[in-house]
C-alpha cells in the first residue's frame, strides 16, 4: 500500500533536517504504528506525505500503491486515497460542515473520473455514519469544526474519513486532547473502518490508544529515522520503561 | 475660511455652465438652490480633502464623464424570481415601460420630478433635509451637488407593510452617460419596506438616498452595484432613525474603477437599530471602491453595526472609513465595528480608517479592522481533503465573507448574492 525509502526531509526555512532516512512499508490491511519522543519527526512524516508546504524532500521516495506521493498536490494524493486526519484540525468559519464534506467527497470523485453523488444519497450516508459517531445534526450544520471541543473534532476527523473512504489512513495523533469515552468513540469509528483494502499508520505517544486500535506492527522513530520495528509487544515496551532504553539500545 | 485655490479651480470648471433647475413648486426650487449654496460654499471636493486623502475625487467632479465601457452581463438579472415592484433607470432616466405599475401595497410612490411640481408633497419635508443635516461635521459637497442637480428619482411614503419590496433597476446603455438619481424613502411609523437596487446604473453614477425612518418602523436595503469594470459611483445614503426603528443596509460591489459609497446614518430615537454592511471584491490595479461611514447616536440604547470586508487582488485598493460618534446623553450605546481586506496577493492595498468619539460615559462600542492573506493551515486542510487549490481559495474567501452576508436577513437574497460571488471568485481564479 504505501511504501517509504530513505525519506530525507529538511525544514525550507531553516536549513534543519528532520527525517533522516525513513523507511517504511505498510501492506494492504495492516494497521501500523509510530512512536517516538517529541521532535523525532513524526508528524514531519505526516505532513510530507500528505503535501503540507514549508518541507524539502533531500532524498528518497514515497509512494501509494506504487504511484509516487511526492510528485502530486495534496488533493491529488487524498483522490489517490491518502487521508490525514489531523492532530489539530483547522475551523473553518463560514463554511458549514456538511458543505465542506460534499465538496470534498465530489472533488474526490471528480478527480478520479467519478460521478458526484446525488444531494439525497450524499445525505442518507453521512447521517447513518454521523450516526454511529454520535454528531447530531446540529454538528453537520455547524461551521467546520468551529466550536467544536477536542473530542468533537477528532470525530468529526473520523467522519471525514468514514465518508471519504480512503485507502491510506493516517491518524496524526488523534488521541491527543481526548477523554477515555472520546477515545473508545474515536476508536471505534477507526476500527469500523478497518478492511482488507484498507490501511492505517496511527501515530501516537502513548500505548492507550493502541489498547483500542490494535496494531498489527509497532515502530519506533527517533531523530528522524525509525529505529526499531515489532509487533504490539514493543508499544507496551515504551509504556513501561520509556523510549531511553530502546534508545540506548539502537544507538 | 477661504477655499483653497484648487478647490475653487474644481468647482468653477464644474459648475460654469451649470444651471439650477427652478422648473418645480416653489419649495423645490427653493430647496436646490439652497443645495447649490452650499456647494459653493463648501467647494467640491479635491484629492488635497483630509475626507477624500484616500479616494481621489477627481474623476467625479470634471465636467464630462470619463467614458465607461458597456458591460456585457452573461448572468441574468438578480432577483429575477423574486416577487417585486420593478422601477427602471437606463443611464439615470426613469423608463416607464420598463418599470412596473408605481403601485403596491402599503407603499404611495411617486417619480422625484412629480413630486417637485407639486405644492403640497410630503417630500417637501425630506428633499435635501437629511443631506443638509449630513453635512455636518463633515463636508458632502458632492451630495449637495445632487440636491442641486437631480431632476430624476422616485420617492416612496411607506404607509403599512409593503407586500413586495421595491426594486430601483439602474441599466447602463450609454458610454458617457453622466447620471443623477436623488431617491426619498419615508417609513411612517410601524411600517416596513425592502428597498432593492441593483445595476451600474452609468458611466458615471451620482445617486443619494434619503431615508426617514418612524417610530417602530422597518427599513432594509440589499443593493448590487454591477459588474461593469470602468464606471464610476458617487453614491450617499442620510437616514434618520427613529425610536424603536429598524434600518439595515447591505452593498456588494463587483468591479468599478471607483466607486465611493458613502452612508451617514442618525440615530435619534430611543432603542433603534441601524446596521450597514458592504462585501467589495476587486481585482486590478484599476479597482478602487472606498466604504465611507459615519454613524451618529443621538438616543439611549441604540445598536449600530458596520461590517465591511472587501477581497482584493492583482494590485486592487480598498478604502474604509468609518465613524461612530457617540453624543453626550447617548448612554447605553452599543457600536461595532468592523472593516476587514483579504489580499489575496502582495499588490493589493486596504486603507482603513476606523473612529471612534464618544461623549457618553456608558457605553460599549469596539471596532476593528485587519488586512491578511488566505489562512494556509485552512487551504492545506481543505486541500488534504481533495479540493482543488482554486475551490479552497473560493471556499476559504467566501468564509471571509460570511459575517457580512449574514447581515442580510432574508436568506434567499443573500444566497443568491452568495451565489453570484462564487461565480465571481470563479471567473477570477
Amino acid at each position: 500500500m504505501l511504501n517509504i525509502k530513505g525519506l530525507e526531509v529538511k525544514l525550507e526555512e531553516e536549513d534543519k533536517q528532520i527525517l533522516k532516512g525513513v523507511d517504511l512499508k505498510i501492506e494492504p490491511g495492516t494497521v501500523h504504528a509510530i512512536m517516538g519522543p517529541n521532535g523525532s519527526g513524526k508528524s514531519t512524516l505526516s505532513y510530507v506525505l500528505s503535501g503540507k508546504d514549508g518541507y524539502e524532500v533531500t532524498g528518497g521516495s514515497a509512494a501509494l500503491e506504487g504511484e509516487d506521493l511526492l510528485g502530486m498536490e495534496p488533493e491529488e494524493r487524498a483522490a489517490a486515497g491518502l487521508f490525514l486526519a489531523f492532530q489539530y484540525p483547522v475551523e473553518i468559519p463560514g463554511v458549514g460542515n456538511m458543505t465542506f464534506l460534499r465538496t470534498a467527497v465530489n472533488a474526490q470523485r471528480k478527480e478520479r473520473g467519478e460521478d458526484e453523488m446525488s444531494a439525497a444519497d450524499f445525505l442518507k450516508e453521512v447521517r447513518a455514519k454521523a450516526k454511529s459517531l454520535k454528531i447530531d445534526a446540529d454538528m453537520l450544520k455547524r461551521p467546520v469544526n468551529v466550536g467544536f471541543s477536542g473530542g468533537e473534532k477528532k470525530r468529526n476527523e473520523i467522519l471525514q474519513m468514514a465518508m471519504l473512504e480512503p485507502k491510506m489512513c493516517i491518524l496524526d495523533e488523534t488521541d491527543s486532547g481526548l477523554d477515555v469515552d472520546a477515545m473508545k468513540l474515536v476508536s471505534e469509528g477507526v476500527n469500523a473502518l478497518r478492511s482488507e483494502g484498507r490501511s492505517f499508520l496511527v501515530i501516537t505517544h502513548y500505548q492507550r490508544l493502541l489498547d483500542h486500535i490494535k496494531p498489527d506492527v509497532v515502530h519506533i522513530m527517533a531523530d528522524g529515522r525509525i529505529v526499531k520495528s515489532g509487533g504490539p509487544e514493543l508499544a507496551l515496551e515504551v509504556e513501561n520503561n520509556g523510549y531511553a532504553d530502546i534508545l540506548a539500545e539502537v544507538a | 475660511m477661504a477655499l483653497a485655490k484648487l478647490k475653487i479651480e474644481t468647482t468653477e470648471a464644474r459648475l460654469a455652465d451649470v444651471e439650477v433647475p427652478q422648473d418645480g413648486a416653489a419649495w423645490g426650487n427653493a430647496a436646490r438652490a439652497d443645495a447649490m449654496a452650499r456647494v459653493r460654499q463648501m467647494g467640491l471636493p479635491t484629492k488635497r480633502d483630509e475626507y477624500w486623502k484616500y479616494t481621489d475625487p477627481t474623476s467625479l467632479t470634471t465636467l464630462a464623464a470619463p467614458e465607461a465601457a458597456l458591460f456585457r452581463n452573461d448572468e441574468g438579472p438578480l432577483f429575477d424570481a423574486v416577487d417585486r415592484v420593478k422601477i427602471v433607470f437606463v443611464d439615470g432616466v426613469f423608463d416607464s415601460e420598463a418599470s412596473d405599475d408605481l403601485s403596491a401595497e402599503g407603499v404611495e410612490i411617486d417619480r422625484l420630478a412629480d413630486a417637485m411640481t407639486t405644492d403640497i408633497h410630503w417630500a417637501k419635508d425630506l428633499y435635501g433635509v437629511l443631506e443638509s443635516r449630513g453635512q455636518t461635521p463633515v463636508d458632502r459637497p458632492l451630495a449637495a451637488l445632487n440636491t442641486a442637480l437631480a431632476t430624476d428619482g422616485v420617492v416612496i411614503r411607506v404607509t403599512g407593510k409593503a407586500t413586495k419590496p421595491i426594486n430601483f433597476i439602474y441599466l447602463h446603455k450609454n458610454v458617457s452617460s453622466d447620471a443623477i438619481l436623488h431617491n426619498m424613502v419615508k417609513v411612517e411609523a410601524g411600517a416596513e419596506v425592502t428597498l432593492l437596487e441593483t445595476g451600474p446604473a452609468a458611466a458615471r453614477f451620482s445617486k443619494l438616498l434619503e431615508v426617514d425612518v418612524a417610530e417602530g418602523g422597518t427599513f432594509h436595503h440589499i443593493r448590487a452595484q454591477g459588474r461593469d469594470h470602468e464606471r464610476r459611483a458617487v453614491t450617499h445614503c442620510f437616514a434618520r432613525i427613529a425610536a424603536n426603528s429598524t434600518f439595515k443596509s447591505f452593498t456588494l460591489t463587483f468591479n468599478g474603477v471607483l466607486t465611493r459609497n458613502e452612508c451617514v446614518l442618525e440615530i435619534v430615537g430611543d432603542d433603534a437599530v441601524a446596521h450597514v454592511a458592504g462585501v467589495c471584491v476587486g481585482d486590478g490595479t484599476d479597482f478602487h471602491h472606498d466604504d465611507t461611514v459615519f454613524i451618529t447616536h443621538d438616543a439611549l440604547n441604540g445598536e449600530s453595526r458596520q461590517v465591511f470586508k472587501k477581497v482584493l487582488r492583482n494590485g486592487a485598493t480598498g478604502v474604509f472609513q468609518g465613524k461612530i460618534l457617540v453624543k453626550a446623553g447617548a448612554q447605553k450605546t452599543d457600536g461595532y465595528q468592523i472593516s476587514q481586506s483579504l489580499l489575496l496577493d502582495d499588490d493589493s492595498v486596504f486603507l482603513a480608517k476606523p473612529e471612534l468619539e464618544i461623549y457618553a460615559d456608558d457605553v460599549a462600542c469596539s471596532h476593528g479592522s485587519t488586512s491578511g492573506a488566505i489562512d494556509e493551515t485552512a487551504l492545506f486542510y481543505l486541500r488534504s481533503r481533495g479540493v482543488s487549490h482554486d475551490d479552497a481559495r473560493n471556499l476559504l474567501t467566501l468564509s471571509f465573507l460570511a459575517e457580512a452576508l449574514d447581515e442580510i436577513e432574508d436568506e434567499g437574497l443573500s444566497e443568491e448574492l452568495r451565489d453570484r460571488l462564487e461565480g465571481w471568485l470563479s471567473r477570477h481564479s
